[in-house]
Parts: structure tokens; sequence; C-alpha cells
């Protein structure tokens, strides 16, 4: 039996390939019910504003019948008065049942965990974590294609920065037969201590080319403009890894283009209408994903 | 062990032997040896050793070095030993021995980690691999490799 009641959720990293296929299978089943949590209180503390994560984890909830305290931004919170986290996950676990957290911080949500005696989810801690999107990703992925094992996954953009590339990949290697085609320009590549966890247990290939040819998965990530020194470069790089109507031709009609949202131009609006695109959808998905983390976390099934 | 440094045998303190060949000064640095420490100290570089080739031997008189410390100097010389004299004999025999966690011993590089913010989080490094050291945060999960652990003790 895999134990889930008062479990803690801040890293990918935690998790077997037997969990993340339980969370999978309990968001499927999950549907609005109002009695499942009714009586929850949770706690959401963004240190830093996400509105979309945060509106999500409302939702479900919400739809689950508990109800929510917090703040968004340290301003309003004590924090601008000097309060540590630590006194701060103090204070809060006596006032709730279960507590979100996103700060600026990375290992903040670790030590979250490590004070409080209540479940802690990680909401995004600095450039480390986000395992809620992964789960998200791993769940849409499993939708549309029916499993996850076996797929051919394309990431695109930004693989040096981009958290949620790193987190996906890893949770990636709990699954057999992953070719990993990873396509970015060379100063965005994946880091070498990720390459490094990736060896031995999945197939990648590393390519600067838009090569969308025999992919299940196109995994599309924003390429920011700070990344750059050179404006030109990054104009040039810019035009490069855009997905529009032409370099979907490439693609299967089977294949599922996901991105974690918010775009900016790496998409072009027009291949919104493609069968294949998918990142509206990814996150509707992201509600009963979190739905059936808190119902796990709370109820412990 | 050697017959020269036989000479420079001591009455009470620490022998700390089979320092891996060149990391002499840094057990030095880690157990706070420089200008103004006031007692005898020893090092030898490069000793010709039966177990590991080539070896540093640092000794300290009047020095006795805590676990904590203990646990530093097996980041950088894995196989060495740690002897503390009592009247010219060996009273305890110390193998270093790299804990699976460490707490408040290496500094995260990670400046966006919690545990170099104002929150005064003690570091704690889980060992992922012992030879040529690897070690992950706890708490923001970056690794650190290699020499670069030497600098964050």
């Amino acid at each position: 039996m895999l134990r889930w009641q008062g479990r803690d959720v801040i890293s990918i990293r935690d998790f077997t390939r037997e969990e993340i296929e339980s969370v999978i299978a309990k968001a499927k089943k999950m549907c609005a019910d109002h009695e499942l949590l009714r009586g929850t209180v949770l706690a959401s503390l963004f240190f830093e504003p996400s509105t979309r994560t945060q509106f999500s984890f409302n939702t479900a909830i919400q739809r689950l019948g508990g109800s929510v305290i917090g703040f968004a931004g340290s301003e309003s919170s004590s924090i601008a008065k000097g309060e540590t986290l630590r006194d701060t996950i103090k204070v809060v676990e006596k006032y709730a049942d279960l507590i979100v957290i996103r700060h600026p911080l990375e290992g903040s949500a670790r030590l979250a965990a490590d004070v409080a005696s209540i479940p802690v989810i990680n909401a995004g801690d600095g450039a480390n974590q986000h395992p809620t999107q992964t789960f998200t990703d791993l769940y849409t992925i499993e939708k549309f294609q029916k499993k996850i094992e076996g797929l051919s996954i394309g990431m695109l953009g930004d693989l040096k920065f981009g958290r949620t590339v790193h987190s996906l990949a890893m949770a990636l290697t709990r699954f057999e037969h992953i070719k990993l085609r990873l396509i970015s320009p060379p100063n965005l590549r994946m880091p070498v201590p990720i390459l490094h966890e990736l060896e031995n247990v999945l197939t990648y290939s590393e390519t600067e080319q838009l090569d969308l040819r025999g992919l299940d998965i196109v995994y599309v990530t924003r390429i920011q403009r700070e990344r750059f020194a050179d404006i030109e470069e990054y104009e040039k790089v810019r035009g490069t890894y855009v997905l529009d109507r032409k370099s979907c031709e490439q693609l299967k009609p089977t294949a599922t283009i996901l991105h974690p949202l918010p775009r900016v131009n790496e998409i072009a609006p027009e291949v919104d209408q493609l069968p294949q695109a998918k990142y509206f959808d990814q996150v509707q998905n992201g509600v009963p994903v979190r739905m059936a983390l808190l119902t796990l976390l709370l109820r412990g099934e | 062990m050697n017959e020269e440094l036989k000479v420079t045998k001591i009455r009470n303190g620490t022998v700390i032997d089979h320092i891996r060949a060149g990391m002499a000064p840094m057990v030095l640095r880690i157990l706070g040896v420089e200008r103004g420490f006031p007692e005898v100290v020893v090092m030898a570089m490069n000793v010709r050793s039966q177990k590991i080739g080539f070896k540093d031997v640092v000794k300290l008189e009047n020095q006795f070095i805590p676990d904590e410390l203990v646990k530093k100097i097996a980041i950088v010389a894995p196989q060495a030993t740690v002897d503390t004299i009592k009247d010219f004999k060996v009273a305890q025999k110390r193998a270093v021995e790299l804990p699976s966690e460490l707490f408040d011993i290496v500094r995260c590089p990670n400046r966006n980690c919690i545990t170099n913010s104002a929150e005064r989080v003690p570091s704690h490094f889980t060992v992922e691999r012992r030879e040529s050291v690897c070690l992950r945060c706890h708490y923001c999960e970056g690794l650190v490799e290699g020499e670069s652990v030497e600098n964050l003790l």
C-alpha cells in the first residue's frame, strides 16, 4: 500500500513511477464533490504572485467543499515585518489542514515541510521545483497518448532555465523506453547535471534543428529575452524555435503539443486550431490533478 | 611510519595520517592552522605509503580534533586516519568516514538557496557519491561535485 495521508509534495524526485501513476489514476476519477473535503481549510501562502497556480489550487479545494485562507505577495504578510518562514509556517499550521507554498527561494518548500506537521505542497520554489505542474504534464501526456512509456518526446526552447522541462525530464526517467529529443539554441541547452541523471535511464539526443518528425509529444517553452546578451542573437533564435502552421506540417497527426503557458510568440495563434494543440487542455487538467493530490494527502486514498 | 617522521613524535596531540597526497594544506585550513597558531605543527607531503602510494601526514601538538572536523576532513581526504596521542601512545584511532548526510558542514553555493537567506537554516547535504565526492543540497536540490566542495567547507 502506498502511504499518502499526511505526505508532502515538494519535488518530483520524491515520487516513484507507481506513485505518479496512482496520482494520474486518481485524477481521472475526480469530479466536483462538495462533501469530500468539506470543512477542510487550505492555507495558500504565495510569497510571490502566481495567479494561475493559485487559482488552480483554489478551484481544486473549492470543488471538493473546502475553503482557502492565505495571501499573495510578501508585502501583505508578516514577512514584511521580518518574520521568518519557519515562524510563519508554525503559526499557519494551527489554522489550516494543508499548506500550499510558493516562494522565490530554492529549498523554501522543503524547509516548510520539515517544519510543518501538516502536509505541504510546493507550488514553486525559485528555479527548483514545481511538482504539481509536472504531475499535470504527465497526466496530460497520458490522457492524450493513453500511455507514457515508450513515447518520443521533444522538448523545445529554453531548456537551460526552464524549470518545467527539468522536472518533466526527471519524471520521465521513471518510465521505460522514453526517447527524448532536446531542441534548443546552443546557449540554452539542458544543464549537464540533468543530462547525467538521464544517461543510462532513457535515450536522449540534442539538436539545434527544429526537427519535429516522429515525435509523440512536443513540449514547448518560452525563450526569454533576458537570457541573451545580444539582441540580434535573440531575434534570430526567436524566429527559429517557433511552432507555426508550416513547422507543424512535420508533426504526426496523433502528436500532442504542450506548453506550460504563458506563451509569447513561440506558438503562433494559428496553431491553436490544429488537432494536436492541447496546451489549453493542459491548463484545465491542473484542476483534477490538484484535486487528486489534495484528496490523497488529506484522506489518504 | 617512515624513519624521518619518527623524529617528530609527539607526546600529546593528534596525528592525521593517510591524507590523500597534496591535501595536507587543505586539512590544515580545515583545522584552522594559520599565522599565529600557537602549537607545534608538522606537515609532511608526498611521503611514500604502502597503503595509498603517496600520502600526506599532519601532526599537531596538544590539539584534539572534534568529530565535526573529522567529517570535514573526510570530504577532502576520504582515506585519512585520525589518531589521538596521549603520553606518546595512540589513545584513540579513528578512520574518517563520510556520513550519508552532512549538517552544517558544507555551505551551499547557490545564492538563491534558502540556507543562504536571512532564514539562517543550517545547511544539509546528502552524499550521492563517495568516490570523487558528490553532494546534493537537501533544500535547493543543487549538486556540488569534486574540487568545488573544498571551497565550501
